[in-house]
C-alpha cells in the first residue's frame, strides 16, 4: 500500500507549520512529519516572536496563543567587566493593539500552533523520522520515514527541517555549513516570581523588556547575548560563531557561566533557579549562504535555507514568511498542474521581494567583515566603554586631557588609518 | 473476541515538577502521555488480537484532551476508543472512577460482548492500582494483579493462563474469562507503530460518553461520591547523610560496638 498526500512537510517548527497552515486553509491535503514529541520539544528560541509574520496567518492570534509577555521596551548594552554602555527604546504604544512583539516559549507556542494546524485539517504525525527523499529522475517524489511501510509520496516536499537540513544538504542544495556559517548558542530560563522579574525590568504584570549585549558578554567574540522576560522565568543565552568559539577554547557553558556571573548581570538572575537549559545551532551565513531553494517537487524554507537575520536577532519571523510564501507559490502551481523547478521557482522570486530576502541583501558583507576582523569586537567595542568611562570619571583631570588620552587609548594597537578603514567597511556594509 | 483495555493519561513523571513549597505536583508543567504500564496493557490486547483474532477497544475517563492517549493506542494498533466526559466526573477518587468505568465497560459490554479487560498494573501519578481491582469487584469477575505474562489464552474453553509475579518469583494462574488482568511492564516489549497506523491514528475521532449515556448515577461521583480525603501530600524527608567510620576492619568494629553501645546506655 502507498500512501500518497498533495504535499509533505518535514519538520514541525515555524516554518513548516506556517508553510502547513497556509495550504491546508486553501483546501489542500498537507502531511507535517515531526521527529519530536511534537512540535516544539526540539525548537530553540531566545524568545521574541513577532506579531505581523504570525497575524498575516492567523488574524488576532494573540488573543489566544500561549504568550509570555508583551515587550514594550529593548534595551542594547555594550558590556565590558564592570562596565556597560546603554541604550534603549521603550514605546508604550507596543502595549497595546496591535503590538510589536512577544516573548513566547517555543515548547508552548509551537505545540499551539501545531493544534491550530490539526483544526485547519493538516494531518501531524509526531516522532517519526524523516531519513531522505525519494527521487524519481531529478524529481523529488515523497520521503522515506524510519517507521514500517514508511515511504510516503507527494507532489512537493517542503523541507523545514531546521538549521542542520541535512535532507537538503542530501539533495546537493549546500554543502555541510562551515563554523563561520553557524552560531552556537546556549541558553537557560531562570525561574523567578513575576513580581521580582517586574520590579528589576520596570515592566508591568503583562509587559516585557529585552536587552541585547555585545563585548565581554561573548568574551569579546563575534556574538551577542539576551536577555528576556517571560511570565515567570527569564531568558538568558549567548551565542558565537562557531569558527571563533572553537578557536578560543572556551566551552559554550562556561561563556554562559561566565555572563551569569558578571556583576552587571547577577542582580537580573540573583535568586532564581535554573528550569531548563538548551543548546542549539542559529544560521548566521547571511545572505551569502542561502543555498539554492527548489528544485523539482521540492522546496527549502526557514533555517534549513539560512533565513536569519543575525543582526536583529530575527528568525522566526523569517521562517514563517518563507513558509508562507512557499505555501502560496505552491499553490499556485496546483493551480497550473506542474510541480517542477521552474514553476516552484515562484517562491524563491516572490522570496526576493519580500523583507526576508532584502534585510539579508542589506547585510550581506556585515557578518564576514565583522567575523574576518576580531577588532570590531575587541578593539572598537571596549573602546567605548574606556571612553565613556575616561569623559565621566571626576578625577581632576581636564576634559582636554581626557580627550587626548581617549583618542591615545583608542588608537594604541591599531594605526588611524585601519580605525578609519574598519569603521568605513563596516559602515558600507550596514547601510 | 473482544478485548477492553482501560487507559489513563498522566503526566509525564519524568517532566513532573513537585513546588517546593506546597509539596504539591505541579501538574501543569509536565506533557500528559498515556500512563506507560497502560501502554503494555494496549500493546499486550494487540498481541492477543494478532494471536487468536478479535478487537481491541480502549477506554478512558478523562477531560477532552484524554483523546491523544485514545489517539496513541491506535497507533499501537487498537482499533477503536471511547472516551468518558463530564464534568460530573471530576474530582473522582478511585473508588468513584472504578463506579465510572465499570458502568462505561457494562454499557459496553451491552453493545458487544467483552471477553477479557486489560489495565495497567498502576498510574504513575495516582500510584493506588485501585481502579483494576476496583472494577473487576463491581462487575463480579476475577481480577488477576502483577502480570508478567500472558502465557495462553482459550477462547473456547473461555479460560486464561498468566504469570503472576510475587515476591521470590511468580505464580502460574488459570482463570476464568472474563476478567480483569493488571499488567507490569515486563510483559512485552512496545512496538514500533507503522506510518500507515500512525495516520489512521492521527485522524481517528473517538466516541465521547457523558453520565447519561452509561447510565451512571451522579451521587456516586465527583467530590460528592468519593470517600476518600487527602489529608497531606508530603515529600518524605531526604535521609540525612548517617555516620561513617573509618580504618581497619577491626578498628571500625570497635568503633561501631562502642557507638552502639552507647546508643542503648
Ligand atoms: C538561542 C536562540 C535564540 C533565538 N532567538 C530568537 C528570537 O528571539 N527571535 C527570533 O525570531 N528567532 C530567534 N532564534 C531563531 C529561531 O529560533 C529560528 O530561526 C526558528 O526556530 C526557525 O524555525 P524553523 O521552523 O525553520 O526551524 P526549527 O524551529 O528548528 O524546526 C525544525 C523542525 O524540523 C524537525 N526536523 C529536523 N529534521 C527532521 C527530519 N529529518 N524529520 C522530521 N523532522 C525533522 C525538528 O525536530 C524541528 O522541530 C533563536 C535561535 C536560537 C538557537
Ligand atoms: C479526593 C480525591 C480527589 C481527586 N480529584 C481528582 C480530580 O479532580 N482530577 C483528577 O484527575 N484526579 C483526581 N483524583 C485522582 C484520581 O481519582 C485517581 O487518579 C484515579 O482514581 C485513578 O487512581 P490511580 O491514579 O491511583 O490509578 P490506579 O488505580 O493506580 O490505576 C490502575 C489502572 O487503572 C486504570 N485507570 C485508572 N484511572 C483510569 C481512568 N481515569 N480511565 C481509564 N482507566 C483508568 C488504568 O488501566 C491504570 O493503569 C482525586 C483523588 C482523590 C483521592
Amino acid at each position: 500500500m502507498s500512501i500518497r498526500q498533495e504535499v509533505i512537510i518535514v519538520g514541525g517548527g515555524v516554518a513548516g507549520l506556517s508553510a502547513a497552515y497556509t495550504l491546508a486553509k486553501a483546501g489542500v491535503e498537507v502531511m507535517v512529519l515531526e521527529r519530536g514529541l511534537n512540535s516544539g520539544t526540539k525548537n530553540v528560541m531566545g524568545g521574541v516572536l513577532y506579531r505581523q509574520m504570525m497575524e498575516e496567518m492567523i488574524p488576532d492570534f494573540w488573543k489566544e496563543a500561549p504568550l509570555e509577555r508583551r515587550i514594550i521596551e529593548q534595551r542594547f548594552w555594550l558590556m565590558g567587566k564592570d562596565s556597560v554602555t546603554q541604550s534603549a527604546y521603550k514605546d508604550m504604544s507596543w502595549d497595546s493593539p496591535p503590538y510589536n512583539n512577544f516573548t513566547v516559549f517555543r515548547s508552548k507556542f509551537d505545540q499551539w500552533f501545531a493544534k491550530k494546524c490539526t483544526e485547519a485539517g493538516v494531518l501531524i504525525l509526531n516522532e517519526t523520522l524523516v531519513t531522505e527523499c525519494i527521487i524519481k529522475g531529478n524529481k523529488v517524489v515523497g520521503v522515506r520515514t524510519n517507521r514500517p511501510d514508511g515511504d510516503v509520496y507527494a507532489d512537493v516536499v517542503v523541507l523545514a527541517d531546521g538549521v542542520n537540513s541535512l535532507l537538503a544538504k542530501n539533495l546537493g542544495f549546500h554543502k555541510e555549513w562551515t563554523s563561520d556559517q553557524v552560531a552556537l548558542a546556549v541558553m537557560e530560563e531562570i525561574k523567578l516570581p513575576a513580581k521580582v522579574i517586574e520590579e528589576r525590568f520596570n515592566v508591568g504584570p503583562e509587559t516585557g523588556a529585552t536587552i541585547e549585549i555585545y563585548g565581554e558578554s561573548t568574551q569579546n567574540m563575534m556574538g551577542t547575548a539576551f536577555i528576556y522576560t517571560n511570565k515567570e522565568h527569564v531568558s538568558i543565552g549567548c551565542g558565537t560563531l562557531l569558527s571563533q568559539l572553537s578557536k578560543s577554547n572556551i566551552k559554550p557553558y562556561e561563556l554562559l557561566e561566565m555572563l551569569k556571573q558578571n556583576p552587571l548581570v547577577k542582580p537580573f538572575i540573583e535568586g532564581g533557579e535554573s528550569a531548563e537549559y538548551y543548546a542549539h545551532l542559529i544560521p548566521e551565513g547571511g545572505y551569502h549562504s542561502i543555498p539554492r531553494l527548489t528544485g523539482d517537487g521540492v522546496l527549502v524554507i526557514g533555517d534549513a535555507a539560512q533565513l536569519v537575520n543575525s543582526i536583529h536577532r530575527e528568525g522566526s519571523n523569517l521562517a514563517m514568511t518563507s513558509g508562507r510564501l512557499a505555501a502560496e507559490a505552491i499553490l499556485q502551481a496546483r493551480r497550473l498542474g506542474e510541480f517542477d523547478e521552474k514553476t516552484l521557482s515562484i517562491y524563491p522570486r516572490s522570496l526576493k521581494e519580500s523583507f526576508v530576502y532584502q534585510d539579508l541583501a542589506k547585510y550581506k558583507d556585515a557578518v564576514h567583515i565583522m567575523e574576518r576582523n576580531p577588532a570590531y569586537f575587541n578593539h572598537h567595542l571596549p573602546a567605548v566603554n574606556s571612553a565613556m568611562k575616561e569623559i565621566l570619571t571626576v578625577d581632576g583631570k581636564s576634559k582636554r586631557d581626557k580627550q587626548w588620552l581617549i583618542v591615545k587609548s583608542y588608537f594604541k594597537g591599531r594605526s588611524f588609518l585601519k580605525v578609519l578603514w574598519d569603521l568605513f567597511t563596516l559602515g558600507k556594509a550596514m547601510k | 473476541m473482544h478485548i477492553v483495555v482501560c487507559i489513563k493519561q498522566v503526566p509525564d513523571a519524568a517532566q513532573v515538577k513537585i513546588d517546593p513549597k506546597t509539596n504539591t505536583l505541579d501538574r501543569s508543567s509536565a506533557p500528559a502521555i498515556l500512563n506507560p504500564y497502560d501502554a503494555h496493557a494496549v500493546q499486550e490486547a494487540v498481541n492477543i488480537k494478532r494471536l487468536y483474532g478479535g478487537r481491541v477497544t480502549v477506554l478512558t475517563m478523562g477531560p477532552p484532551q484524554a483523546k491523544d492517549i485514545i489517539r496513541k493506542s491506535l497507533e499501537l494498533g487498537a482499533d477503536a476508543g471511547i472516551l468518558l466526559s463530564d464534568r460530573a466526573f471530576a474530582g473522582s477518587d478511585t473508588w468513584a472512577t472504578s463506579y465510572i468505568l465499570s458502568q462505561g465497560l457494562s454499557e459496553l459490554r451491552a453493545r458487544e460482548p467483552i471477553d477479557l479487560i486489560l489495565c495497567g498494573k498502576q498510574a504513575i501519578d495516582g500510584d493506588t492500582a485501585q481502579v483494576g481491582p476496583g472494577i473487576a469487584r463491581r462487575l463480579n469477575i476475577g481480577q488477576l494483579t502483577y502480570i508478567q505474562k500472558v502465557e495462553s489464552v482459550d477462547f473456547v474453553e473461555r479460560s486464561i493462563i498468566v504469570h503472576r509475579r510475587v515476591d521470590q518469583g511468580y505464580e502460574v494462574i488459570q482463570a476464568k474469562l472474563p476478567c480483569v488482568v493488571t499488567v507490569e511492564k515486563e510483559i512485552n516489549e512496545l512496538q514500533y507503530s507503522s506510518l500507515p497506523e500512525m495516520m489512521r491514528a492521527a485522524q481517528y475521532q473517538p466516541l465521547v460518553w457523558g453520565v447519561n449515556d452509561i447510565h451512571a448515577e451522579v451521587n456516586n461521583m465527583g467530590l460528592n461520591g468519593s470517600p476518600t480525603t487527602v489529608r497531606k501530600i508530603f515529600s518524605p524527608p531526604e535521609r540525612t547523610g548517617g555516620e561513617r567510620l573509618t580504618g581497619s576492619i577491626d578498628d571500625m568494629a570497635n568503633q561501631l560496638v562502642n557507638v552502639l553501645l552507647e546508643k542503648i546506655s
